[in-house]
């Protein structure tokens, strides 16, 4: 009896000495690194939760991607670029397939890293504008727009809105003064050189985000048209109370897409209804993705945010973000054969991404989003983005989708890329082949 | 020879040339100041007490915004708000005092100052956890705190005022009025004085070093609270409120740590500094020195008092 008791007690043990390995062969692990603390907390949380519920609603309805369970893990930041490469040494060791900085800081840390480490690097719509340029960063994805790309579109609506001609008018630049504040400059001063506006930089320290009296008294005194608002966190619904405090057109005050948090225009009450920001999605609960997320991560109890929250913009922009990670998870599975991919799989996965508008009737997402594609050279795609307007609630499309002034912007971004490389002696050439059709 | 005529002409000129906008700019450096100046009172009051340089102060206006909010969100009437949140800061002072100040009697300062550094940390994860991350507005209709403006013709030019700023620097300057005269014409505060002079000669004629330190930590408080009232509705309620608070060091450089009238004449200078330096010498290096400028000020200072404007000269016989 004994003997058999061992017996099978060995058997159980050397069984789950097997079945362990087989369940995380079965998984992919997802780090998000995020910031729900801090004073960035106020635009980080919502991105969180939407990134954060879209992945665990396709575990909870799909029971992962492709078969492989998604294995989610949150690490804090506080939007600090230290913290953000410490979450992500302390995580790589986890085999990652894939790593979202959340932060244009924390991207470029992380850049020189990714090939060494077989991480890609999803920026989303942040970081380094440059980093488009596939042939020079295999590792870096920075889908659907660039920031260049971002304060393109923006001079392009300043041109729509005035008639075709801002020869003369002053345009100012409201930053943070930080890597992810400074992101736009390059592509503004070409455009300024190319359309005749005068270009006005107007930088806020981070600890001065909501005391920027001197920068809207310079704002006065240079008689500025229109401000571009590349802000984040606290520094948005200052800009948003100061505009409206100075008296500054709300209807010309833009922000790129980071500062169209709902909480941003909120703050200004009623005299905040037309305030503007760029977009590359719709907001907004009645797609059938949110409605799926309501029932099988809401309705379980399984969100950390709100219900009320989910079609808010940024909560959308989380959802969008995740989306482009399934979608390249799903990729990889396709050209593999895998369902476990690796974090070089999945950039692959990411090169060879095509979201057409019939997968993205597939996923529920049908009037969300445009279609994306990808390319071995172009890991951007620069695609068009929309002025979203405040209409005292929410915020509502205001323009058609509009496409980035591409012969400025991407040679710019090619001369940039190439610029890094040589600046960074030894960068490494690109071995990896280019996907079938990307 | 540009850059001599760029820094030390041109900025002159300006303020010849649009004489409204050098009076905008006085007037925002002002308000700045002033509400620096309440900021830097709180560190100055428990200083003064118990030699201790609070790092906490920036987290106490952030908590004692968020608990005002807070309440009013479930419901509880502005004022009645007010009152209660008074009482959290009472029994935040008093914790304070019991767990942390009580045990470390004795101990060096510098353990002191680090004990503050904890308690910043356990404030923003109570504070965290109590009320999360997201931003929330300052009930100011509710607290009848003015909105709007008021327009006026300065010098062939329009001088705004925001009448929240006028409100702002009435309410902080009716504050340090009154915490001045508590301190000085009552029974607690020259007991207050006598604490900050030497524990031990406070101690020998019976005053109570740990109530003290109870009163001063509550009245750190309440200013805590005022600021957070009026830096939450210029802006919003969150924790970014807290980096905020680290504009007083300049301010208590300048100061000094122990005058109640150094926290108010360095706000002012600091306030007014930072923006006239930021407005009309910021675009010479690209803008965005306000940050930085506020050091430079206090430093050069320092260099002609390095007790501060106000501070006491302190003389070591060996």
């Amino acid at each position: 009896m004994k003997t058999n008791l061992t017996l099978t007690a060995l058997a159980a043990a050397t069984f789950a000495a097997f079945a362990v390995p087989a369940a995380a062969q079965d998984s992919i692990y997802v780090p998000l690194l995020t910031y729900r603390t801090g004073p960035f907390a106020g635009s980080g949380i919502h991105i969180a939760n939407g990134m954060r519920d879209y992945l665990e609603m396709l575990n909870q309805r799909d029971g992962g991607i492709g078969g492989a369970k998604i294995v989610i893990e949150e690490c804090e930041t506080g939007y600090d670029t230290k913290k953000g490469v410490e979450c992500y040494e302390s995580m790589k060791g986890k085999k990652p397939v894939i790593v979202n900085p959340y932060s244009t800081g924390t991207t470029l840390q992380l850049i020189p890293k990714a090939a060494v480490d077989k991480v890609p690097v999803l920026s989303m719509a942040y970081g380094l504008s440059a980093s488009a340029d596939g042939t020079n960063f295999p590792w870096i994805f920075n889908p659907p727009a660039t920031y260049w790309d971002g304060a393109s579109v923006f001079v392009k609506h300043v041109l729509a809105t005035e008639g075709g001609n801002i020869k003369g008018k002053t345009i100012g630049l409201l930053h943070l003064d930080a890597p992810f504040g400074k992101e736009p400059i390059p592509v503004l001063e070409a455009l300024s050189k190319e359309y005749g506006f005068n270009l006005k930089l107007y930088p806020v320290p981070a600890a001065q985000m909501q005391n920027q009296s001197s920068q809207w008294l310079a704002i006065r005194r240079d008689r500025v048209d229109w401000i571009y608002n590349q802000g984040w966190g606290a520094m948005n619904p200052t800009a948003v109370k100061e505009a409206i405090k100075n008296g500054f057109p709300i209807d010309r005050l833009v922000g790129v897409w980071w500062a169209g948090g709902d909480d941003d225009a909120r703050a200004g009450e009623a005299a905040a209804k037309g305030y503007k920001t760029l977009n590359f999605h719709n907001t907004g609960a009645n797609f059938p993705v949110m409605q799926d997320i309501l029932k099988h991560v809401h309705d379980k109890g399984l969100s950390q945010g709100k219900r009320e929250q989910v079609g808010e913009n940024l909560y959308n922009r989380g959802v969008y973000n995740s989306m482009l990670i399934a979608e390249a998870v799903r990729t990889a599975q396709k050209i593999t054969g895998k369902k476990a991919v690796t974090g070089e799989d999945v950039r692959r996965g990411l090169e060879a991404l095509n979201l057409t508008e019939a997968r993205l009737k597939e996923i529920g997402m049908e009037g969300f989003a445009n279609p994306v594609k990808i390319a071995c050279n172009d890991h951007n795609g620069h695609n068009r983005v929309f002025v979203s307007q405040w209409d005292g609630t929410k915020y509502v499309k205001a323009s058609d989708w509009m496409e980035p002034i591409k012969n400025i912007v991407r040679p710019l971004i090619e001369a940039e890329a190439k610029d890094y490389v040589a600046k960074n002696t030894g960068w490494p050439q690109r071995t990896e082949p280019c996907e079938k059709g990307a | 020879m540009d850059i001599l005529f760029n820094v030390f002409v041109d900025p002159f000129l300006q303020m010849r040339a649009a004489p409204d906008l050098l009076v905008q700019t006085l007037w925002e450096g002002l308000v700045s100041g002033v509400l620096y100046a309440l900021i830097a009172l709180g560190f100055v009051l428990i200083f003064k007490a118990s030699g201790v340089f609070n790092f906490a102060q920036g987290i106490m206006v952030v908590f004692a915004a968020l608990t005002l909010v807070g309440f009013h969100e479930k419901g509880v009437p502005a004022w009645l708000a007010v009152a209660l949140t008074l009482g959290v800061m009472a029994l935040l002072a008093m914790a304070v005092e019991r767990v942390v100040l009580r045990p470390l009697v004795n101990q060096p300062d510098i353990i002191l100052f680090m004990a503050t550094f904890g308690l910043t940390y356990v404030l923003i994860g109570l504070g965290e956890f109590i009320f999360g991350g997201e931003p929330k507005q300052m009930i100011t209709e509710e607290l009848f705190i003015p909105r709007g403006a008021i327009d006026v013709a300065v010098l062939g030019g329009r001088v705004t005022f925001q009448k929240i700023d006028i409100a702002a620097a009435l309410i902080a300057s009716l504050m340090i009025a009154g915490l001045a005269l508590f301190f000085q014409y009552t029974r607690i505060g020259r007991a207050l004085r006598a604490v900050a002079d030497s524990h031990k000669a406070a101690l020998s004629v019976g005053i109570s070093l740990n109530q003290i330190w109870v009163i001063v930590w509550f009245a750190a408080g309440i200013v805590a609270l005022i600021t957070g009232i009026m830096w939450g509705a210029r802006s919003d309620v969150s924790f970014a409120l807290q980096v905020i608070a680290l504009k007083a060091l300049p301010v208590l450089i300048l100061g000094g740590f122990t005058s109640i009238p150094g926290a108010i004449v360095g706000g002012l200078i600091i306030g007014l500094g930072e923006k006239l330096g930021e407005f009309y010498w910021g675009p010479l290096v690209g803008g965005g020195i306000e940050n930085w400028v506020a050091y430079v000020i206090a430093l050069a200072f320092l260099m002609v008092r390095p007790q501060g404007l106000f501070g006491d000269k302190i003389i070591e016989r060996i």
